[in-house]
């Protein structure tokens, strides 16, 4: 094992002379009195090496001792993994001791312990490659699959097999062999490195199907395709988190990992708070047992920020191996970005925009590239679908890291401080967001081979009336209210109506926090139909209480059960408002 | 300072900037607290045998023989029951006269509570102020800042919301304070009689503007060690945190680090965060919540200061002038406390939520007829009536010297309501009327 001595510490920086070789990236440890602090080589100069140390750095001394562990930051891929707290590192927070994060104290990630029901899926003889299911596992009420270790090159034959049973994560699954001779035991468990792509799958096709998340402004303005990629940028108050809640609630994906990265402890200890007691609808169980939680909250150390992405990132991987939809969701990357910005700084490296890193955009598009559908060597899907939110400096768009990701992300989800001070939530900017989806052939087929053939146009139209309602709602502010004609009154309103009916939706409302396609569907269709058709009014003064009045209704719908005798009540209360004003 | 034996001492400074020197030494540990020439100093940085200490006063008269004392240890405080009712400077000495604090020494900056320990916030915490308990409830465990342009009273706010909580201890931590704000805030405590509750951690303008970084620590220290090992419930007030961010940005320039966005740190937002953070709801019952000020400059909530602020913190509470009547109120539209949905309704009554909306709505609809009017179109009745409602709004519950109860406050706007709409216009649940409605 090669070893070294500090030589130099500036913040959680530190040189360390080597004895040996070292790899780019490689962890080590220091030696301390009561334990070690991990570390992890950020760039190495002759026998010099700099290392971030992920833990405070306080009165560390020069000469004290590193051992290098000779692998990268790994985490510990088998079954245990849902429903877990894990710090940025995969230590278990639940496992650590005190009210006090320790410094220098490890917990193991998964439970030795515990024993699994296993069933094998391959036989003796049965030539696999890496990612191949060989068993199965009752991990909750998922099959989780005990593959091949993702590591191993070429192919390999199935010697040996455990016999169904339970089993604990360490012991012996299968032996594999390959052409050469070499011989690996297999258990329930592999280590992977973070920062490595798992990419053992057959191949990885454009995203054709449709993630559906219960959220209106998603579903049916910006569509989020399966292992699609998207991000939400807003300044404080605008309301990402509640969002980014509200899709790890309603989501239809078989897991949430959800990484807390930089961000308030209170708001993780939210979902600690309501995460078991909500149910999940498709399930029937607590939704906290589809979700996984990377916390490495504001306070805890900047380093580990960096990693609690690529952890959840790695965790998510290994799931969609099994054929799983997972939904990544990060909040917020903008607070990995500065971690990556504060290291850079203090290696002295040449700064781009705004002192961030130079190579900004290049990290960020990787860790986008990751997500995806896959199709699996045995013929299965799975997918990830990533979506971050952005903390913009200032609420200004333009700063490098809404930039950088803008380039890799193909849906933008801009949240606006007007909507929101307006509390038009959710306050996704209706004309500036978009879906690139939208214009995957692929996507359009799917949605409107579900929702009706001219689903997509019908979207379209919707977008483009608020767009008019914007322009005329320019002009009446310029020219008041009685110095426009009747129509721009009526667009003006026509606009509010998708606005107050389609677009908001209130996260906090049980029924509607939660609006499936058909619904969906079904309201485009009721508010299409008044924006489509004519009315007669006398004058301007009468347009926007006859409209307050059809959104108030349309509102109550939204708010009563789909399809129950309260929904269609308001509904013919509606039908029967439009009438009064209608001509046609 | 007095030398002691496992001290080490070293006469030969190699560098010296405004705020730094640099020597040769050896067995340092990093942030490990040294005297230079009798004044504190924290190793920043060490390069073999090169150590770089800060000298939080500055290096004015440092001579390259001056003596360098290393005490082996980083900075820390003794806490005990004996802080209450004192004052202490940066370091944690005594500058009101009185004796030593005797009592456990800690490390100041410990670690962060384990997410998974802590509780949710969801204990009210009453001000009296109606723009604060009716608009922006405040919760324990909650970390929530003033903004505020300098000319506005906020150390008095502060002050009064402090006095008026039901804490079991008031930490005060002033950085940069005005010797004037400083005797306030000392005459205040006094005369109010709740000096026995209360700890000061004092920096003035007149003192060095880098000894600052230690005041959030020093203060919460002493919290931790109230909320923790005695359970109670304690206020933290620091103000003004944009003059520590200030400092920052000076050590960060002094190390020549490359400043990002307004001349700051690259790393302001974790270390704005280290501080915030520790407020807390424990599992043991005691809590830390955190009142703080930040002065803007015009307004600007976009400088990185406020910013950052406003990405950690629980909601800001905004003060601004109400021209229409003259006084500073607790903006309803731009403050926010993020977590009043755990207290609201549920710790005060039943139709508070509801209430508070439906005014904040007839506020900006008074906000939107002032404009209309200022742009010369004609106003509605409508519009005229909430223009009136806004002026009595404002007076009665946003106005920052209102001091009533939270029903009491309900019920001025309830008056309101009756007062200036219809029940249509107000549109609060049908059974909430029924109950609430002045006739």
């Amino acid at each position: 094992m090669v070893k070294g001595k500090i030589t130099g510490i500036i913040a959680n920086l530190l040189t360390v002379k080597v004895d040996g070789p070292v790899g780019q990236n490689e962890i080590f440890f220091v030696a301390l009195d009561d334990g070690k602090l991990m570390a992890e080589v950020i760039r190495i100069s002759g026998d010099t090496v700099f290392g971030q140390v992920y833990e405070s750095t306080r009165m560390l001394k020069v000469g004290t001792d590193c051992e290098f562990m000779g692998h990268m930051l790994e985490v510990e891929l088998g079954p245990g993994i849902l429903s877990r707290n894990y710090d940025g590192l995969q230590n278990d927070l639940d496992k650590k001791t005190g009210v006090f994060l320790k410094r220098g104290e490890y917990t193991e990630a998964l439970d030795e312990k515990v024993s699994y029901e296993y069933k094998p899926l391959a036989k003796v003889g049965d030539f696999v490659h890496a990612g191949d299911w060989l068993g199965s596992v009752k991990e909750g009420w998922i099959d989780h699959k005990v593959m091949v270790p993702f590591k191993l090159e070429g192919r390999w034959k199935v010697k040996s097999i455990t016999g169904a049973g339970s089993y604990t994560i360490r012991q012996k699954i299968a032996e594999l062999e390959n052409d050469s001779g070499d011989v690996e035991t297999v258990t329930m468990v592999q280590k992977w490195p973070v920062k490595r792509a798992i990419h053992t799958y057959k191949e990885k096709p454009r995203p054709f199907k449709v993630m559906e998340t219960g959220v209106r402004m998603f579903d049916t303005f910006n569509p989020m395709a399966e292992g699609g990629t998207g991000f939400i940028p807003g300044p404080f108050g605008a309301g990402k988190t509640v969002l980014q809640h509200a899709l790890s609630k309603n989501a239809e994906a078989d897991l949430i990992v959800f990484t807390a990265c930089g961000e308030r402890a209170n708001e993780v200890v939210e979902i600690f708070t309501e995460f078991p007691e909500l149910i999940d609808p498709r399930t029937g169980r607590s939704l906290m047992e589809r979700t996984t939680i990377i916390c490495n909250t504001s306070n805890m150390p900047v380093a580990a920020r960096e990693a609690s992405v690529y952890t959840g990132m790695t965790i998510a991987e290994y799931y969609r191996m099994m054929g799983l939809k997972v939904l990544l969701l990060a909040d917020s990357t903008s607070r990995w970005a500065q971690a990556l910005r504060e290291m850079s700084n203090r290696l002295e490296e040449l700064p781009g925009p705004d002192a961030f890193p130079m190579d900004l955009p290049a990290i960020i598009s990787n860790f986008y590239a990751r997500a995806g559908y896959v199709v699996l060597n045995n013929g299965q899907s799975g997918s990830v679908t990533f979506i971050g939110t952005v903390s913009p400096a200032g609420g200004n768009l333009k700063e490098p890291v809404t930039e950088s990701t803008k380039k890799s992300a193909r849906c933008f989800y801009a949240l606006q401080q007007a909507r929101a001070d307006q509390k038009r939530y959710p306050s996704i900017d209706p004309i500036d967001s978009y879906s690139k989806y939208l214009e995957y052939p692929e996507i359009c087929d799917y949605l409107n081979a579900k929702l009706g053939s001219d689903w997509v146009d019908k979207v379209a139209n919707a977008k483009n009336w608020v767009y008019r309602g914007k322009e005329a709602s320019d002009q009446i502010n310029i020219l008041g209210d009685d110095g426009v004609p009747i129509d721009y009154h009526l667009t003006f309103w026509k606009a509010e109506t998708i606005d107050f009916v389609l677009m908001q939706q209130d996260a906090f409302d049980k029924i509607d926090a939660q609006c499936s396609l058909p619904r969906q569907k079904y309201m485009m269709d009721l508010v299409t139909d008044v924006v489509e058709a004519a009315y007669n009014f006398d004058s301007f003064d009468q347009v926007a209480p006859f409209f307050k009045r059809v959104i108030n209704i349309l509102k109550q719908m939204n708010y009563a059960v789909y399809e129950s005798d309260e929904f269609r009540k308001y509904e013919k209360e509606f039908r029967e408002t439009l009438q009064e004003r209608r001509v046609k | 300072m007095d030398k002691q034996a496992f001290q080490k001492v070293y006469t030969k400074i190699l560098k010296l900037t405004k705020a730094t020197c640099t020597l040769k030494a050896t067995g340092i540990g990093n942030e490990e607290l040294a005297y230079v020439d009798g004044r504190p100093a924290q190793v920043v940085k060490i390069q073999g045998e090169e150590v770089t200490l800060q000298v939080f006063q500055g290096t004015e008269g440092i001579a390259t023989n001056s003596e360098v004392v290393f005490t082996g240890r980083s900075p820390t405080l003794k806490v005990s029951d004996q802080l209450a009712g004192r004052f202490f400077n940066a370091y944690g000495q005594p500058i009101d006269g009185g004796p030593e604090v005797d009592g456990q020494e800690v490390a100041i900056g410990s670690p962060t509570v384990n997410p998974v320990r802590r509780k949710q916030p969801s204990e009210l915490i009453t001000t009296g102020i109606a723009g604060i308990d009716l608009n922006n409830t405040l919760v324990t465990g909650q970390k929530i800042p003033f903004f505020a342009d300098p000319d506005q009273p906020y150390n008095q706010v502060m002050a009064d919301v402090a006095l008026r909580t039901k804490a079991d201890k008031i930490i005060l931590g002033g950085m940069g304070l005005s010797n004037d704000d400083y005797l306030y805030f000392r005459n205040l405590f006094d005369n109010a009689g709740a000096l026995d509750r209360i700890v000061s951690f004092i920096n003035t303008t007149e003192d060095p503007p880098v000894e600052r970084l230690l005041i959030p620590d020093m203060a919460l220290t002493a919290a931790e060690y109230f909320a923790v090992e005695k359970n109670q419930q304690v206020l933290v007030l620091l103000t003004d945190v944009t003059l520590y961010a200030d400092a920052l940005a000076i050590v960060s320039n002094k190390m020549d680090q490359i400043p990002s966005k307004d001349s700051m740190p690259g790393s302001l937002y974790s270390d704005l965060a280290k501080i915030y953070e520790k407020a807390a709801q424990l599992p043991s019952g005691g809590s830390i919540t955190i009142v703080a000020v930040t002065t803007l400059s015009g307004g600007d909530i976009t400088h990185a200061i406020p910013d950052n602020t406003g990405y950690i913190t629980e909601g800001q509470l905004f003060l601004r002038r109400d021209t229409e009547i003259g006084k500073v109120i607790v903006d309803p539209f731009r403050s926010l406390s993020r977590l009043k949905q755990l207290v609201i309704g549920k710790r005060t009554r039943e139709d508070h939520p509801q209430v508070m909306n439906a005014a904040v709505r007839l506020f900006a609809d008074a906000a939107k007829a002032k404009t209309k009017r200022d742009n010369g179109f004609d106003l509605t009745d409508y519009d005229e009536r909430t223009i009136h409602f806004g002026a009595d709004y404002s007076r009665s519950l946003l106005a920052i010297d209102v001091n009533i109860q939270v029903d009491e406050m309900l019920d001025t706007a309830w008056n309101l309501f009756s007062k200036y709409f219809s029940k249509t216009e107000v549109a609060i649940k049908q059974s909430l009327m029924d109950k609430y409605w002045k006739a």
